[in-house]
This record gives structure tokens, C-alpha cells and sequence, in this order.
């Protein structure tokens, strides 16, 4: 059989009797071998579907949005279905978290790990700004929420309250409220540098100055204690330890007490439900700062030998 | 045994193919040794026309029924197969009262493969791919060994098919009741006889679906929630797609499956030599085939072929194999079990077509003795390849039996990498995954290995219990997620230190994993 008989470049394969499809590669050449009926067929379904798809769904592009499809269907649409299912589905930890008392949250641990997670969650969203991503604070007067030291206490009900009403916040009347006087001009420059010295020995960083120590017991101690351990009710930063919020250098805590910094923390009892303001709490006091809840009488001062007990 | 159909009419596509030349076969054979080697050189048949349309209509095989070894062994590695698939789900196995009982079971929702008394987690995944690649090389054994041996015994699609044509011929009858019936009018015997096979092909085919997705839960319990309408959609969904694959490969398209789908009969045509066993056609003794009444009346002129055709009726794919070795041939060997069976009846010797090596049958068409069979299956490929299969399958095991079901790993915090505390000591805190992987509760210690005079707890052991090491209880067959914090003195200085984990059962099982103890002083 000849080539120009079935088309150009197409002949006719003797060992098998089938059409080439005219293509020639190298000396390589394609049987046109015919296709099964039903694979035929699956192709027309494919077609079909595809024209159905388009009808049905959104599809195509016109001027300034595509086609809609009859069916409704939308990809934002989907999604606000599925954020709503999540909401929902998340309702009762909500509710439970809710209606537990905060103390009593880590008696379920499995409620516990929800709220823990759920905290983790709305810190990164609300609180990171100011407390950095790992809770860590920011020097100058973010604090730490991962170390043991508490301006307003550390439990669970004094984080939660924190959080609620804020420090030094507007927004409250019951927020925490306390500010530390400035004593510029009260002091002359020797009184000034026996006073840092004696508060620097309190954490065993000076030695100790007598007449600094005077001064301390006038004008300080009754903030921040005799022996600088601080006041958490009144938010009296301890000054006997190793934590320093504005900073532990003599020039710094020279600055402080002339011309004190106050920080300031919204409260939150507006813009957050109640149920996400305890998983918070709870978070934060997971943390592994957290102290215990005060005991009834007895245990009181336990926290205050929360020390270091291994070897120096 | 006489041919009960008229030859012309069985003969496949007579019009397509042309009679092809064979009588100069036996001729070469005998007169030139070297050109018998090249019998199977692609011959030039005579150019036939060009089909007119751009489809083919795929003819229906109507295999007839035959019986012999082969088909015995056929029915017996069926019975096997669907007895295995249907049944292993329901096979019960004790684990106590924190596991499943259930033999095999795929529990995807809770990410445990459990095998007998095997259970895999996720990051042992390298287990199942081992079994994969063992699958894999398991037939390239028997593809060696006995060439396309999975086509014509297990493979579901054959093993299926198999089922479904028994079916034909339990409503339809055998061969030509069916051929009769294709071509019959529409009325109400026919009617009755596809509607009930297709109910049984619908039927196997819905079992085949449920037994499927048994798997992947506890059999008797999903079996209940699937008839309550209780079970998950994706089961129904599951069920709904393989009832309709078997209904469709099964009863319908059968061996268009394995001629136009399926990619294996191609990996195993590049895997097969001159050496495999396969299912051949012996023209040498065969050729020129004529019928008993010719041959007798001319003896010597004519091979053992007596053209009848059994084999080309009871071949499941409708292929005929006298036409040379061919990617229709599943090597099922019902056309040895026709073909015996003729021979036996006109008094010749068996083995016309029969399994044998391509070089077998070069040797024997030169005149050499005929080899057994089972001589083809060792050589060294294949030896070879079952090396590599038990060495992979004894390193799996050996793995399996040493392997500990208590592991620990340890993810340092970053952010911060260190706290200070009122005292001045140094605390870091470490997220522990103890991994449990024993079917019941157990108590581990954690404990610190290094780091001198520091300790640890963890955020449900308070600080006040801070000690070197803790007990933790972890739950069944789990991963109990720990929030250590650890603490060393002010003049700590950074350093690498390790958490070890031990379960305080008789099995006292220990794994360590080493961290970095970040301190604001300076590194050792």
C-alpha cells in the first residue's frame, strides 16, 4: 500500500496491518491504534463533566468577576462554614472553662491542657506586643512571665485579676493601682549613692552602707519592706533578688528613684470573653513562674522557700 | 475429543488476520539448527486493511470450562486469596485491654498499623515501606522464577474475574449457552438470566467494598454502625466506589484490564529473559497442524496440533497462544489443561503447550531432550533476587525484635533559652515526649544524666518537688507530651547534658536523648 493513500507521511504497518499516525522520529513511527470503546466513552464523560462543572460551579472569567455557578458554591463561603464549625466545635471547652472556678481547672488535667492551649493561642494574639512571643518580656519594662518573680502576684486568681482589670488602666476602677513617688531633689548626691549602694546589698551586690540603709527605712521600707522583699499587694517590686525590671546597674536605679517609670497593662475584661481571659491566666501561670494559690492558713510561706536547693 | 464447534466459526477475528505461513517451521528446525533460534523473530504477515473506525469494539470472551492441574490449582489459590481477603478482618487478637483486638487492623484515626502481634506508629513507618519493597521485589522473584505467575493466579483483577465468569456459567451455561444467549433477542429468559447474574456480580462485588473498609476499624462493631447508617461517610463513600470498580473490572471489563490498563504486563515483559518460564506454544512438535482425519490419511506430513481450538476456548484473556508468547497471555495454563487433555484422547504425548523457557524450547526444537520445568526455577537471578528479599526481611525482623518500646525526645525552648529566678539560679525549660509503646499504663522516671547539682520538675510536679528525677505516668500505647523545667545555680556555665527516661517495670527499658543547658555563662 502507498503512502499518499491514507494521508501524509501515514502508511500502512505491515506486521501489524495498522495505520501509522504520519510522524517520524529518528526512524521511530506511532501505530494509530484504535481505542477501546469504553475508553472513548470515559473521555466523553470527562468532557461532560467538565461543561457540568462550569454550570454548577464557579468557572468563567468575565469582566469583573467570574460566573457564579447555579449551585451557590464559593471558596470564602467554604471557609466561613468550616471557622464556624471550628467555633462551635470548640463551644463546650468554652463553656466548661467558663463555669470552672480558675482554681479548680487543673483538677481535670485534660480541661487543663485545653485552657493551656487555648491561652497559648490568645497570647500569641493579644499579648506578644509587650510580652514577646515566649513570654520572655522585653528589657525595660515588659516584664518576664516566665520567672518566679510577681509584681502583683502570682497565683492564679492574681493573673487572672491582672488580666481583667490592668495596671495603672483607665479603662477600670479596679484596676492595680500604685504609683512609687519621685524623689528628685529630696535626696543630695551622697544620701542618693548610700541608698543605691544599700539597696544593691540587699541582693549581696554592694556592701552594706549604714546610712543608706537609714535612709531605706524612712522613705522605702514601707513599700518596699525592711529587707526590700517587696509588697505584692501594693505591686512593690522585691528588691532582694535577682530580677530587675527597669535594670540592676547603680545609674539605673539611681534613675528610678528620681524619676520612677510606671508601666502600664490594659485591661482586658472589655475586649476578651471571660472564658479566654482564664485560659490566659492559666497559661501564664504554666509558665513555670507560677506560684500556688494561697492555702488556707498553714502553707503560706511556703513560697518564699521556693529556692534554689541544689549546690551553689 | 472431538471439537464440538466448527473450527472456521471459533477462530478469533477471521477476517482481520491473515493465515499465517507455518509451514516452513518445522522445515528450518530440522535442516538449519541456527535459524530455528530465530523462530520468534518478528515474521511480516501479509498488509491487512486499515480499520475504518477509530475504535474497537472489544469481543466478549466466553472461556469454556475446563478441568485439570492447573485449573486445580487455580481454584485452589482463589479459595485462598478470597478467604484471606474476606476473613483476615475478623480474625481476633488478644492485646489487652488498652489495644484492639482485631488481628490486622489499620487504625488511621488513631495512627497505629497493628499486624498480629506487630504494632507499628507512624515513625516507623519505614516498616511498611520495607513490606512495600518486599511486595516489590517478592515479584520480581516470581517473575524470575515462574514468570507472569501473579497475573494468571493472584492478582484480585484475575482472581475476581475468575469468580465472576464461574457466575457466567452457573446462570448462563457454558461456552456456546452463552454465545447463544449474547446473540439472542431481548425477552424474558434473557431478561431473568442477566438480571439475576448481575444482582450476584453486584452482590460479590458490595462484600468485596465492605470487606475493604473492615480493615480500617473493628470489624464487628463498624459492620453494625454501617447497617444502623451510624458509620463514617467516607466508609459508605469507600464501599460505594469499590462495589462499582469490582462491578465494572469483574463482570465487564475483565481482561481488558490486563491488556490496555494495567502497567505490569510491560514491567514484566523488560524483566523477562529467554530463561523465564512462561506458558509456550511448542510449534516445533506442532506444526504444520492439521486435523486427525488429515493426519492420518497423510502421516508424517502434519505436527500434533490437531487445530481444535480447546485452547484458544478456555483462555480467559481470548487469546491463542499458538500465536507465540504475547502480552494478552496472563500464563494461567488452562490451554496445558485443553490441550493435555486432546492429547491424551488422540494417543499423543502432553506438554504441546506446556510451561517452558524460550531456551528450553530452542534446545528441544534442535533436538536436545526436554528439561523439567522445574529446573527453570533455579538460576541465579533468581537466587539473587530471594537474597535480597530474606536479607531485607530478616534486617525487619531483627529491627522488630530489638527495637524498645520506650523512647524519649527532648525540644529545648528557645524563646527564651534561659530564665533567671529571684534567687539568681538559671532555669531552662525542655518540652519531653515520652513515648509509651506498650499496650498498658506505665510509670517512667525522667532523670538527669550530666549537669551536676542542678534539678527538675515538670508542670504537674511543682517546683517544691524539685529533685534529679521524676516519675511520670504515661498512658497506654501513647506519647505523654512533659513540660520539664530545669534548674542549676547562678555560676552554671553552658554546657550539653542528657535526659534519660527508664520505665520502672521489670523491662526497666531506657533511652536518652541529649540537650544543651543554655546559661547566661560562659560555655565550658
Amino acid at each position: 500500500m502507498m503512502a499518499n493513500e491514507t494521508g501524509p507521511g501515514k502508511r500502512i504497518d505491515e506486521p501489524t496491518g495498522t495505520e501509522t499516525v504520519g510522524h517520524e522520529w529518528d526512524g521511530i513511527e506511532e501505530l494509530n491504534t484504535p481505542l477501546p470503546r469504553w475508553w472513548l466513552w470515559t473521555f466523553y464523560a470527562t468532557v461532560a463533566w467538565a461543561i457540568a462543572y462550569t454550570v454548577f460551579y464557579p468557572a468563567w472569567p468575565m469582566i469583573d468577576r467570574a460566573t457564579s455557578g447555579v449551585l451557590g458554591w464559593s471558596s470564602r463561603g467554604e471557609l466561613a462554614e468550616d471557622m464556624s464549625a471550628a467555633d462551635l466545635a470548640r463551644q463546650d471547652v468554652f463553656e466548661r472553662i467558663a463555669a470552672t472556678d480558675i482554681e479548680k481547672i487543673a483538677s481535670s488535667p485534660e480541661l487543663q491542657q485545653q485552657a493551656i492551649a487555648g491561652g497559648a493561642a490568645a497570647f500569641q494574639v493579644n499579648c506578644v506586643q509587650c510580652h514577646g512571643a515566649g513570654a520572655a518580656g522585653i528589657a525595660g519594662g515588659y516584664p518576664n512571665l516566665n520567672d518566679d518573680d510577681w509584681l502583683w502576684g502570682g497565683d492564679l486568681e492574681a493573673i487572672e485579676n491582672t488580666l481583667l482589670h490592668g495596671i495603672r488602666w483607665e479603662g477600670s476602677d479596679q484596676t492595680r493601682l500604685s504609683y512609687m513617688p519621685g524623689f528628685e531633689g529630696i535626696f543630695d548626691e551622697a544620701q542618693l549613692d548610700a541608698l543605691v549602694q544599700h539597696v544593691l546589698s540587699l541582693s549581696g551586690r554592694a556592701q552594706p552602707n549604714a546610712s543608706g540603709a537609714e535612709t531605706y527605712a524612712v522613705n522605702c521600707a514601707a513599700c518596699h519592706q525592711p529587707s526590700g522583699e517587696g509588697d505584692q499587694i501594693q505591686g512593690a517590686p522585691a528588691l532582694n533578688d535577682a530580677i530587675w525590671l527597669y535594670g540592676s546597674e547603680a545609674a539605673q536605679i539611681r534613675q528610678q528613684i528620681l524619676y520612677p517609670k510606671h508601666g502600664v497593662m490594659p485591661g482586658w475584661k472589655d475586649r476578651l470573653d471571660p472564658a479566654t481571659i482564664r485560659m490566659l491566666a492559666t497559661y501564664v501561670h504554666s509558665r513555670g513562674g507560677g506560684e500556688a494559690s494561697p492555702q488556707p492558713e498553714e502553707a503560706q510561706e511556703e513560697e518564699a522557700t521556693v529556692a534554689f536547693n541544689g549546690q551553689p | 475429543m472431538a471439537n464440538p464447534d466448527e473450527p472456521g466459526k471459533e477462530h478469533p477475528k477471521p477476517d482481520a488476520k491473515p493465515p499465517r505461513d507455518w509451514g516452513g517451521a518445522l522445515d528450518v528446525a530440522e535442516a538449519e539448527p541456527i535459524a530455528a533460534t530465530q523462530r520468534h523473530a518478528p515474521k511480516q504477515p501479509a498488509p491487512a486493511s486499515v480499520p475504518e473506525k477509530l475504535y474497537e469494539k472489544s469481543p466478549t470472551v466466553h472461556n469454556k470450562r475446563i478441568d485439570g492441574p492447573f485449573r486445580r490449582f487455580k481454584w485452589a489459590v482463589m479459595i485462598v486469596t478470597l478467604a484471606i481477603y474476606y476473613g483476615t478482618p475478623w480474625i481476633r487478637w488478644d492485646r489487652g485491654p488498652y489495644a484492639p483486638d482485631q488481628a490486622v487492623l489499620i487504625d488511621l484515626a488513631n495512627r497505629r498499623f497493628y499486624m498480629f502481634g506487630i504494632e507499628i506508629w507512624p515513625h516507623e513507618f519505614y516498616y511498611v515501606a520495607g513490606l512495600l519493597i518486599m511486595a516489590g521485589i517478592g515479584l520480581f522473584i516470581v517473575t524470575s522464577a515462574v514468570g507472569r505467575a501473579w497475573c494468571g493466579y493472584a492478582c484480585p483483577q484475575t482472581v475476581w474475574t475468575d469468580l465472576f465468569q464461574h457466575i457466567d456459567r452457573f446462570f448462563d451455561g457454558d461456552r456456546n449457552a452463552r454465545v447463544r444467549l449474547d446473540s439472542a433477542p431481548w425477552g424474558a429468559s434473557k431478561i431473568a438470566r442477566r438480571s439475576g447474574k448481575w444482582t450476584v456480580y453486584l452482590l460479590i462485588s458490595f462484600w468485596t467494598g465492605g470487606a475493604w473498609i473492615m480493615y480500617f476499624a473493628d470489624a464487628p462493631t463498624l459492620t453494625y454502625e454501617f447497617w444502623r447508617g451510624d458509620a463514617a461517610p467516607i466508609a459508605y463513600a469507600t464501599v460505594a466506589v469499590l462495589t462499582a470498580t469490582t462491578f465494572v473490572l469483574g463482570g465487564f471489563m475483565r481482561e481488558q484490564v490486563c491488556i490496555y490498563m494495567c502497567p505490569w504486563p510491560r514491567i514484566q515483559a523488560a524483566m523477562m529473559d529467554e530463561k523465564s518460564l512462561l506458558v509456550t506454544y511448542k510449534d516445533f512438535r506442532g506444526e504444520p497442524r492439521g486435523s486427525l482425519k488429515k493426519s492420518q490419511k497423510n502421516p508424517g506430513d502434519y505436527g500434533d496440533c490437531v487445530d481444535c481450538l480447546q485452547c484458544v476456548q478456555v483462555c480467559p484473556t481470548g487469546i491463542d497462544i499458538r500465536e507465540g508468547p504475547q502480552i494478552g497471555c496472563i500464563t494461567c495454563a488452562l490451554c496445558i489443561d485443553a490441550c493435555d487433555r486432546v492429547m491424551k484422547d488422540v494417543g499423543r504425548p502432553r506438554g504441546l503447550i506446556d510451561y517452558a523457557t524460550l531456551e528450553d524450547c530452542e534446545a528441544e526444537a534442535v533436538g536436545k531432550p526436554a528439561r523439567p520445568a522445574w529446573r527453570a526455577l533455579l538460576r541465579p537471578r533468581t537466587l539473587a533476587y530471594l537474597m535480597i528479599w530474606s536479607g531485607i526481611g530478616g534486617a525487619m525482623l531483627f529491627a522488630l525484635g530489638t527495637r524498645t518500646h520506650t523512647e524519649i525526645s527532648v525540644q529545648p525552648d528557645r524563646n527564651p533559652a534561659f530564665i533567671l529566678l529571684k534567687d539568681g539560679s538559671v532555669r531552662n525549660a525542655y518540652t519531653l515526649r515520652l513515648r509509651n509503646m506498650e499496650s498498658r499504663p506505665r510509670t517512667m522516671e525522667i532523670a538527669l544524666d550530666g549537669l551536676p547539682g542542678a534539678v527538675l520538675w515538670t508542670d504537674t510536679i511543682g517546683q517544691e518537688n524539685a529533685a534529679r528525677s521524676q516519675a511520670v505516668d504515661v498512658p497506654a500505647d501513647a506519647t505523654q507530651t512533659v513540660r520539664a523545667y530545669v534548674v542549676a545555680s547562678p555560676d552554671t556555665a553552658e554546657q550539653n547534658f542528657s535526659i534519660r527516661v527508664t520505665s520502672l517495670d521489670e523491662q526497666r527499658e531506657t533511652d536518652a536523648e541529649q540537650t544543651l543547658f543554655t546559661s547566661p555563662g560562659a560555655a565550658q
